[in-house]
């Protein structure tokens, strides 16, 4: 029997490896297309007097300016800014929405009284928020974290009901049955069952949050990838404005990545994440 | 494990609903000695589940009350665990986990949960699946590791409602004659609620028969057989017939006769 669970832990690890390489090649293919129509787009700008102003738009330059940015300490500041008002804002939309959505998912009559307010509230951009936020917070910091929160929150709030509502009842009855207390069904039972959700909550939101923020960063601040964008499109550096979208999609690939990676250690459903 | 039984002393137990007319039971008065595995048997809908759902705790009667060992439930507790139709098991949880899950929120310690734990899953011999997915279990399996999560609580009574009817009939049959030796072993009593009268053959040392609207106990049948009993042992067939027959007849029966209670 343990050679048999060795053979299948193997092949289990070989059909991993394999997988893994495979996806590996899946995205290294697709990156070298992206990355053929841009050189191919940057060449034909170049060679076009009408548009050669625009030719440091290219593959060649943009790659060029990270190493200057880079030293100067650019692309960190901007990242670091950004990522602090990032952080801050799904910290402040987790600790509002997983509660909430608990609720939601738990109270029927909190979910009957606030469904349709959420739902009104969560059909408004969150950029129409911006005019508001501006009024009610004395920093541009504390206006662009609400918007993030504001936009992010949802996502959270939602998934973490919906995996409530999946959740056995009979799990409850069990805990309690064994002696569980309030603080240890929440902590024990009902975090471990609605994790999965609640990380997939999360993913939305930071795709949205991500979306949210570049907008948010053009008005107001000095800092932030938002704000580095505006300034080099001012300063006519078109290489670092691309390289700072180059910045953002590799930071919200890798970010989304990570939650990636915690949906999967977090689910227990079989046939691993959706 | 060290376990010891409890004496059970139901007393004038009744179930109303504001919604219907006839209590679902009333005035229920049933003893049983520390140590005794007894079954109440009943059709669908006579109030068995109910008694047993608040002799758990979990539900509470509308009038008279359950003693243990002297002392009067009022709500759940790991002294009385119940075992439901389904293992109910917490699938992030590892077999090792879901067992020690009970420990856990007694704030046990690391170390001694380990132990007990281990111990537990040797008496429903999981051993080999201690660290598996519980997912990954089968049916019979699963119904083990939710008894092992039942019996390292060490209770004074295990509360059994219909807990291996979803099982086939192999595994059914293990698993009754199993939970019988464990708690013959550690003296615990049980209580089982069942529709199934081999089941209640296999498993006590006493069955009583609820029937009627609203339901009583109006049959009771001592099950004296060596251990283990076997299905096919014929003084096991002679006590399933005789069992089967008072079923049939107390099943027919119709209004509470109030001799039959002073008569038992």
């Amino acid at each position: 029997m343990n050679f048999a669970a060795t053979l299948t832990r193997q092949g289990g690890f070989l059909m991993l490896a394999r997988h893994t390489a495979q996806r590996l090649a899946w995205a290294a293919g697709g990156l070298s297309i992206l990355a053929v129509i841009w050189l191919i787009a940057g060449q034909l700008m170049m060679s076009s007097p009408r548009l050669a102003n625009y030719s440091t738009f290219g593959l060649g330059p943009t790659l060029q300016a990270f190493p200057e940015m880079w030293a100067s300490g650019k692309i960190q500041n901007a990242t670091l800014a950004s990522g602090y008002r990032l952080g801050s804002g799904l910290l402040l939309a987790a600790l509002i929405g997983v509660p909430l959505g608990i609720l939601v998912g738990r109270i029927k009559w909190f979910a009957a009284y606030s469904n349709s307010p959420f739902q009104f509230i969560r059909m408004v951009s969150p950029l129409a928020w911006m005019p508001i936020a501006v009024l009610v917070f004395a920093t541009w910091n504390g206006s662009i974290i609400f918007l993030i929160a504001i936009a992010s929150l949802w996502p959270v709030l939602f998934a973490t009901a919906a995996g409530l509502a999946k959740v056995d009842p009979s799990w409850f009855k069990v805990a309690r049955n064994l002696g569980a207390n309030p603080l240890q069904m929440l902590t024990k039972i009902i975090m471990p069952a609605i994790a999965f959700d609640v990380f997939s909550g999360f993913r939305l939101a930071l795709g949205v949050a991500w979306i949210v923020l570049v907008p948010a960063e053009y008005l107001g601040v000095t800092s932030g990838l938002g704000y580095a964008i505006e300034d080099s499109r001012e300063t006519l550096s078109y290489n670092h404005l691309t390289a700072l979208v180059m910045t953002i999609g590799v930071i919200g690939y890798v970010l989304d990545s990570i939650l990636m990676m915690l949906i999967k250690h977090f689910s227990w459903h079989r046939g691993g994440a959706a | 494990m060290s376990i010891r039984g409890t004496e059970i002393k139901i007393e004038g137990l009744s179930q109303r609903y504001p919604t219907r007319k006839v209590p679902t039971f009333n005035r229920v008065d049933l003893v049983s000695p520390p140590g005794e595995a007894l079954a109440i048997i009943g059709r669908s809908g006579c109030g068995k589940s109910t008694l047993l759902h608040i002799l758990a705790g979990i539900t509470k009667g509308t009038e008279g009350r359950v003693l243990l060992n002297g002392t009067e439930v009022h709500g759940p507790s790991p002294r009385w665990v119940m075992m439901f139709q389904a293992p109910h098991l917490y699938p992030w949880m590892t077999v090792n986990e879901n067992v020690g899950v009970g420990l856990t929120f007694a704030r046990w310690g690391k170390k001694e949960i380990a132990e007990r734990v281990a111990e537990a899953i040797r008496l429903v011999e999981l051993q080999d699946f201690a660290q598996a997915n519980v997912q990954d279990l089968s049916g019979g399996q699963q119904q083990r590791v939710a008894l092992a999560r039942s019996l390292v609580m060490e209770p004074e009574l295990l509360l059994l409602d219909e807990p291996f009817s979803a099982l086939d009939a192999f595994t059914r049959g293990a698993l009754q004659k199993d939970v019988r030796a464990i708690a013959k072993r550690l003296g615990f009593n049980i209580v089982l609620v069942t529709h199934d009268i081999d089941e209640a053959v296999i498993m006590a040392d006493r069955a009583v028969i609820m029937a009627g609207s609203p339901g009583d106990i109006v049959h009771e049948m001592d099950v004296i057989l060596p251990d283990p009993r076997d299905r096919a042992d014929p003084e096991v067939q002679k006590l399933r017939t005789r069992l089967m027959n008072t079923f049939q007849e107390a099943a027919n029966y119709k209004k509470p006769e109030l001799s039959l209670a002073a008569g038992v």
